[in-house]
């Protein structure tokens, strides 16, 4: 399942360039986690990194660990800082007012599990 | 021509001008003489039409300047062609078809000039004169594409040339023992650069030719030191990284204020970070753990109201090199890896 799908099930809002071909963009697996220090050790290359945290912060672990995208749940808003960092880094934000429970449930749904 | 003043107002602040891509960029760069058709086929006034029309079936073309002597005097197309057909007059001359009135650039202006007019006079081909105002080629939105394509392949060749020369860095350069040095100044409390240290040098890497896994390793190493000099420091620190054929080496110095037990600060989930930070996601108490996850050599000295000193070693294998010009010989690196500090192997 291609990440253009994830975002239209979910109806996830795009914060970051809508430019991008997101049919090309095949995530691998998941990640759940509000510790960066955590996500920095668990996440996998494409995966979809779900999270509450909004702060800058959160757009260097996703760079460093090269995540499909980062779903920002539970109606929590970036600075526009962080989105512009985000776009320099090349990384797809998205947001959602759902909990994390609910996404990353969806996801699983999906049929999205951890691919090697 | 009203329509081109349109331009004039559009002022290009900062953000536009970042989300101008190169192509567009080029539009600006390129002259219209680099990208035209030279020496095109033209057509003479007293050539007839049944001449015109052999000229433009031989050549595949549609159009063509027609010229008196020397002079520029005027186009014609091949509508002009089918208006002498139903006339059933292909014996006139071209004289009485072609159009007069011309729309023209210089061979100086810049690529954008004639995409504008394709734009504005929905014309095929735009006739191109010299400072003296003699036909100096013809211009194709063909010939802008193509034009273009070849700028954006010479770009493409320069980046790679350059990612080349540094993943070579070392090749030719002759010294017993070559290394690049890469120092940040990381300030404490400065959340907003968090990570810009680790991005860069993994960036560097990458450049140098690093395989993509060995970089990451790097990143994520530097990342939790980078954060750590943010975190929980006094006055910030330095993170210096030496790259060499055979091994990354990265000293993360601080003055303060210390480790109390650095047993305890490697223990997982340890951490002695501020309910502030920790909302932030900071303070798992995992970064000193996934450094030495990350490396294969590490070593962290601390003295409570001196500073610390985290210095942690990557090795690389011949295949894995950065920059090339391995060693030969094992025996002509001396290491500093056996001390009487805390080491931690992996």
């Amino acid at each position: 399942m291609n990440l253009q799908e994830i975002i239209n099930h979910l109806g996830l809002e795009v914060l970051t360039t809508k430019d991008k071909d997101f049919s090309a963009v095949e995530p691998q697996s998941g990640y759940i986690s509000d510790l960066l220090s955590c996500v920095m050790a668990g996440a996998n290359p494409l995966s979809l990194w779900v999270t509450l945290q909004a702060h800058i912060n959160i757009v260097a672990v996703g760079a460093l660990k090269e995540v499909a995208a980062i779903i920002i749940t539970e109606g929590a808003r970036p600075e526009e800082g962080t989105i512009q960092k985000a776009e320099e880094e090349g990384i797809t934000l998205l947001a959602t007012p759902l909990s994390s429970f609910f996404i990353v449930g969806s996801l699983w749904e999906l049929g999205l599990r951890e691919k090697a | 021509m009203e329509d081109q003043t349109r331009f004039k107002g559009l002022h290009i602040s900062d953000q536009l001008a970042g989300e101008i891509t190169r192509t567009e960029e080029l539009a600006y760069e390129l002259k219209i003489s680099e990208v035209m058709t030279q020496n095109p086929i033209t057509t003479s006034i007293e050539m007839t039409m049944e001449a015109v029309l052999n000229t433009f079936r031989n050549h595949r073309i549609s159009g063509a300047p027609v010229l008196e002597g020397e002079k520029l005097v005027g186009v014609i197309s091949i509508e002009d062609l089918i208006n002498s057909l139903r006339k059933n007059d292909i014996s006139s001359p071209v004289k009485k078809y072609m159009t007069t009135s011309l729309v023209t650039v210089r061979e100086t202006d810049t690529v954008i000039e004639a995409l504008k007019l394709f734009v504005h006079t929905k014309l095929g081909r735009i006739i191109v004169i010299n400072s003296s105002n003699q036909l100096a080629g013809i211009i194709t939105k063909g010939d802008v594409t193509r034009g273009i394509l070849k700028a954006l392949d010479h770009d493409y060749k320069e980046e790679e040339v350059r990612r080349y020369r540094a993943s070579h860095l070392f090749e030719d350069i002759s010294s017993d023992r070559s290394s690049l040095i890469l120092r940040y100044t990381i300030k404490v409390g400065d959340f907003t650069r968090g990570g810009s240290a680790s991005s860069n040098i993994k960036r560097a890497l990458l450049r140098m030719g690093a395989n993509p896994q060995l970089a990451r390793r790097c990143g994520i190493a530097i990342y939790e030191a980078e954060m750590n000099l943010i975190i929980h420091t006094t006055r910030g620190g330095i993170i210096r990284v030496e790259i060499e054929p055979h091994q990354i080496t990265m000293q993360a110095t601080d003055e303060g204020p210390g480790i109390a037990d650095v047993d305890l600060a490697m223990k997982p989930g340890y951490s002695t970070a501020t309910q502030e930070v920790r909302e932030l996601g900071f303070g798992a108490g995992m970064g000193l753990v996934n450094i030495k996850r990350c490396v294969d050599w590490m070593q962290l000295e601390s003295t409570p109201g001196v500073g610390t000193k985290l210095k942690i070693k990557i090795f690389l294998k011949e295949e894995d090199t950065v920059g090339e010009g391995y060693p030969s010989t094992k025996e002509s690196i001396k290491d500093e890896s056996s001390g009487n500090n805390k080491s931690f192997g992996a």
